[in-house]
């Protein structure tokens, strides 16, 4: 989608420390000149577009519960069934096919370590394929979101 | 004096905002009615979630293909165990990587260590910056591989509370 000059300054200013007050809105509104309503209307036009998944916080995993990256290694003709199968576990909020060996990538989030285990073993039985655990041991960089001006 | 709200509220809390915010003028307004609250009371706790560092963000959560970012690369690297703070902390500092994350080596079958995300709107060019940053940071001779993703079968936020029942469909 274009996005507009409002639209670009809300995505650059607000991926991150939206305010925590009664009218969270109204102020972002105000920080960015407009009304409340042309804020809305933006919002709604992103989501529309596909391009907003929500507004609000997004969780620490290593506070919020437990999380890991998962591969798989799926032969292609079985792909689109297994990512099927996968994407059906409401823990699962990431599930991306890669270029690679190990072609099938996805986060697993849930309340507790065990619980995402459980998980990796009950796909292992019911693919026959080993996945990789990955949980994240340390984090570089605090997530901010992306920049529109960053990228190539 | 503003009541904590009890346990069932927070839970049921938790599973509100993973979900969202409501896009209304009072959104904690409607949060609060939601779970039976006053939206003191859920205000509160939001900003002791926040203190308590339970948010990496609050804000937009953008799904970078619709805006056109179509190149996602995960960079990976097999950085010497010694070398990988400084390495980790150098590329978290690059621009347009992302995230920059440690996780652990499975070896025989993976071996990369070091783990970094590049959005970008053109494949060629995002190839380009990542061969850029490696020889900047003089890098290039390290094990690494650039895997772009191909399909998105499925992208929404964690789900980490528990439902206030703790039957868990997959337990």
């Amino acid at each position: 989608m274009e996005l507009d000059e409002l639209t670009a300054r809300l995505i650059d200013r607000y991926q991150h420390g939206m305010p925590l007050c009664a009218e969270p809105y109204l102020e972002m509104a105000n920080t960015l000149g407009c009304s409340e309503k042309e804020l809305m209307a933006c919002l709604q036009r992103l989501e529309l577009a596909g391009a907003l998944s929500r507004v609000g916080p997004v969780f620490d995993h290593s506070r919020a519960g437990a999380s890991t990256l998962a591969a798989l290694a799926v032969p292609a003709e079985r792909l689109e069934q297994v990512a099927a199968r996968i994407s059906r576990y409401p823990e699962v909020n990431h599930n991306y096919a890669r270029e690679h060996h190990y072609n099938l990538w996805f986060v697993l989030t849930g309340p507790n370590r065990r619980h995402l285990e459980q998980i990796l073993e009950e796909l292992e039985k019911d693919t026959g394929l080993v996945p990789l655990d990955l949980p994240m041991l340390t984090s570089y960089r605090i997530d901010l979101g992306f920049a529109l001006g960053g990228h190539p | 004096m503003i009541a904590p709200l009890n346990h069932e509220q927070l839970l049921d809390l938790r599973q509100c905002l993973e979900r969202g915010l409501p896009r209304v003028s009072r959104p904690y307004e409607d949060l609060a009615e939601q779970i039976g609250a006053h939206h003191l009371q859920v205000l509160k706790q939001m900003q002791q979630w926040q203190e308590q560092g339970l948010f990496r963000r609050v804000g937009l959560v953008l799904n970078h293909r619709a805006l056109g970012y179509v190149a996602n690369a995960m960079l990976v690297l097999d950085v010497p165990d010694a070398l990988i703070d400084e390495v980790g902390q150098r590329l978290a500092r690059a621009p347009g990587i992302t995230l920059c994350y440690q996780r652990p080596r499975r070896l025989p079958h993976w071996r990369y260590n070091l783990f970094c995300m590049v959005h970008g709107r053109e494949r060629a060019a995002v190839q380009a910056q990542i061969q850029a940053l490696l020889d900047q940071h003089l890098l290039a001779d390290l094990p690494h591989h650039l895997l772009f993703s191909t399909r998105m079968f499925k992208q929404c936020g964690g789900r980490f509370a528990p439902p206030p029942s703790q039957v868990w469909a997959h337990g």
